[in-house]
């Protein structure tokens, strides 16, 4: 999986039937205004008329608009699914713009101007001209508390936030600590608190980036934003500070260190492998040679 | 410190076809202070209604009650709240207190609404309750499940657990035994050395005559009841 | 001395309905006001209305703000109102599940208000809830526990150590006792009367329950479709009421 298997019935030229990423431009002229809007008051939810798409909500329809409004027939299009680039819904995806938008499709991150993730930022460091867009189930980071939207919008108009303290409280009441591992909120800013998606804490110091970070909700019909060296601080307590953790061990195909872990259940014995999650990091590493130390024969093995 | 001038009172009763029932016109009371005074007259000639009055518990429809500087027939509820927590005591017949508090408690609580502390207010009431008998045992207790004697008593020991300037006291001895009649009588009695203002309802003759330095027969401010 | 609440000339509609009309009082620091009346009196339109969650049509509710002394909480912005109603205000629901989170620890439940106004030491939290669970008697071994799993009694009691959490000046109650037991009513009576006047508390008391009044409340209003009836002290009011109305209310409690 070195290079994107080429889609056997992929047109060379874009498909006359399909307006350019396939919503109308009235819509994308829509989609661009909340995006503007939404960099112009970072980690504030823009509301939007989300369009259905062909595909069922919770498969990026979200994430999929905000592309299709920003995308431009020069752009090369990645898309990852929770770090990897060929999961059934990262694929589907690459395939729904390669075939309606007709845009170069890339899984080496750098070589990328747009990136849709679900669930994971890329390790690579990301640049001041290239776009990473999430797919957001529930944009709400008080919603699990508060259910009534009236109220979460007014809280985040007058900066109520105790609530969001109150789930850490629980999880530290819980669990000893903050057990929150993912979708870890952030304030932005010094204003919004925000959901920075369901992608694992261990990413959250990497928000403050270079790129331009799109946040798209599709069911829930909203998008925000985080433009270019914005403040983003985990929330935490002071005796229970914020950590981006990952699981204790190197990966064990290309040896990174640094990586965010998947763990691998290999075999009947409860054998474990941990791997790189963003495919095209820990194949960039191998490539050039690294070598995890112990998991390689494992996988042979079960093989 | 008791100065009573022309008052008086009457019930209408809206929902029995608005009827007006005068119960009390010119009425007249002074009692200096260290005095003691017994109201008398027969039974709805309106000795507890005239306690009520001055206490504030009833309202006044002319005249004036003035209990120290104030003018219990004018005062606002606040005035008159103040009034009751620092000068103005009430024994009355029947202990009205919330069900589960401890006996120690209701009895120092008139110390702990002057500000002083739980510690000085309990020994207090811890005194006040071993001088009027009732046992160790019952005094964490709520009175509410006392016999009527141990409520009276009680509500005795509350009375005068503040030394007030004033005091109403509404039959302190009824339904007390020769002991606990003595103590309650002495308690009187000390209140008067200090200079407590007392005015009293005792049907207790023997009593009235032992501690009161004067009686007045409401009957002639009953209207109707003139004798 | 300057009252804690001036409350002037109070009028709330509901369309061409009253729901409250021409009210005025002031309360004192320390001082338990107690407002009866049937349902559908306004008692608790009035309340509501006095508590910021309704908007009056006319008149003003001026608070003794820690501040600025006297504001009108009526036209004072609503971040303000709300920050208010935070601190220096706490509100009591007759229904403890409409003052509580109740997918929410009983700890957490506590903290909240610390955490609203800035607490972010977890230690200190937890110890402060901890302590306030003692304080209205819920063991501390509870604390981890969610307010489904407690009874009536010691929902209300969770309800109100989270309202007081912060030091509150001004308590508003709506039915404080409803739907409980006699012996748990007693309970928690004694526990507001202790805390009232331990905190110097001021408190305003919604409730159709003439006996709680009685025990709690310093000076009684009675309301009837919507406008004050009768006011005064409580025992007063009570012992000698001067309006038909509560004549009708006094002399139809059953006595015990």
């Amino acid at each position: 999986m070195t290079q994107i298997e080429q889609d056997k019935n992929a047109p060379d030229t874009v498909m006359s039937d399909y307006n350019f990423a396939y919503l109308d431009e009235q819509t994308k002229r829509m989609i661009r205004r909340a995006i503007l809007k939404s960099l112009a008051i970072p980690g504030y939810q823009v509301p939007f008329a989300s369009r259905e798409m062909p595909m069922p909500y919770g498969w990026g329809t979200g994430g999929v608009q905000v592309s299709a409004a920003v995308l431009t027939p020069d752009d090369t299009l990645k898309v990852i699914d929770q770090g990897a680039d060929d999961t059934t819904n990262a694929v589907s995806i690459r395939r729904f713009f390669e075939k309606t938008a007709g845009v170069a499709v890339t899984e080496a991150t750098a070589e990328a101007s747009i990136i849709q993730t679900r669930h994971r930022i890329p390790e690579a460091e990301l640049r001041e001209d290239q776009v990473l867009v999430y797919q957001v189930p529930i944009p709400e980071p008080l919603r699990f508390l508060e259910p009534s939207e009236v109220e979460t919008r007014k809280m985040h108009e007058l900066e109520e936030y105790g609530l969001m303290h109150v789930k850490l409280y629980e999880d530290i009441a819980q669990h000893g600590a903050i057990a929150t591992a993912y979708a870890y909120p952030v304030k932005v800013e010094g204003r919004y608190v925000m959901d920075p998606s369901p992608i694992p804490k261990f990413d959250n110091p990497k928000l403050e980036m270079a790129a331009i970070q799109l946040f798209g909700a599709g069911r829930e019909q909203r998008i925000y934003a985080l433009p270019p060296y914005t403040q983003v601080v985990s929330l935490d307590f002071e005796d229970y500070p914020f950590e981006a953790s990952k699981a204790d061990h190197l990966c064990g195909l290309c040896g990174a260190e640094d990586s965010y872990l998947d763990e691998l259940i290999v075999d009947d014995e409860g054998g474990r492998l941990f791997m790189c999650s963003d495919t095209d990091y820990c194949v960039a590493r191998q490539a050039a040679g690294h070598r995890g130390s112990d998991a390689a024969p494992t996988l042979e093995g079960v093989a | 410190m008791i100065r009573v001038e022309n008052v008086s009172k009457s019930f209408t009763l809206h929902n029995q076809g608005a009827v007006v029932i005068p119960v009390m016109s010119g009425g007249e009371l002074s009692v200096a202070k260290g005095e003691c005074v017994a109201l008398t007259g027969a039974s709805g000639a309106g000795k507890s209604t005239l306690m009520r009055m001055i206490y504030g518990n009833y309202l006044t429809a002319a005249g004036r009650i003035m209990v120290g500087d104030l003018d219990v027939a004018r005062a606002s509820p606040r005035e008159i709240l103040m009034l009751r927590r620092h000068v103005l005591g009430y024994v009355s017949q029947f202990l009205r207190v919330v069900p589960r508090v401890a006996t120690l408690d209701v009895v120092a609580e008139p110390l702990r609404a002057v500000g002083r502390s739980e510690a000085e207010a309990r020994d207090r009431a811890r005194e006040l309750l071993a001088q009027l008998n009732i046992p160790e045992r019952l005094w964490q207790l709520s009175p509410t499940t006392f016999s009527g004697g141990e409520q009276q008593r009680v509500n005795i020991a509350r009375g005068f657990a503040h030394p007030y300037p004033v005091l109403l006291l509404d039959e302190p001895t009824a339904s007390l035994d020769a002991t606990n009649r003595a103590t309650v009588l002495a308690l009187i009695e000390e209140a008067k050395a200090r200079g407590t203002a007392i005015v009293g309802i005792f049907h207790d003759e023997a009593a009235r005559e032992q501690i009161c330095d004067r009686e007045v027969d409401v009957t002639r401010f009953t209207p109707g009841m003139a004798a | 001395m300057t009252p804690l609440l001036q409350v002037e000339d109070i009028a709330k509609y509901y369309g061409t309905r009253i729901g409250c009309t021409g009210v005025s009082f002031d309360l004192y620091p320390g001082e338990v006001m107690g407002i009866v009346g049937e349902s559908g009196s306004g008692k608790s339109t009035l309340l509501n209305t006095l508590a910021g969650h309704l908007t009056p049509d006319r008149g003003a509710v001026r608070f003794d703000t820690r501040a600025d002394g006297l504001r009108d909480t009526v036209t004072m912005s609503e971040p303000e109102r709300r920050m208010l109603s935070r601190t220096d205000w706490a509100f009591v629901h007759q229904h403890a599940r409409d003052g509580l989170r109740m997918n929410v620890s009983a700890g957490g439940n506590v903290g909240e208000r610390l955490m609203a106004v800035g607490a972010r030491h977890y230690g200190k939290i937890r110890a402060t809830a901890s302590d306030w669970l003692g304080r209205v008697e819920i063991n501390e071994d509870r604390i981890d526990d969610r307010p489904a799993s407690f009874s009536g009694g010691m929902q209300q009691r969770l309800q109100i150590a989270r309202n007081l959490v912060t030091g509150p000046r001004l308590v508003f109650m709506d039915e404080p006792t409803g739907g409980l037991d006699v012996s748990v009513q007693a309970r928690l009576l004694d526990l507001l009367r202790n805390l009232v006047r331990e905190m110097g508390l001021s408190a305003i008391i919604v409730t159709h329950d003439l006996a709680v009044v009685r025990l709690l409340a310093d000076r009684l209003m009675v309301m009837k479709d919507g406008h004050v009836v009768e006011s005064g002290l409580t025992d007063q009011v009570l012992d000698d009421p001067q309006h038909g109305y509560t004549q009708l209310l006094v002399s139809s409690v059953l006595q015990v």
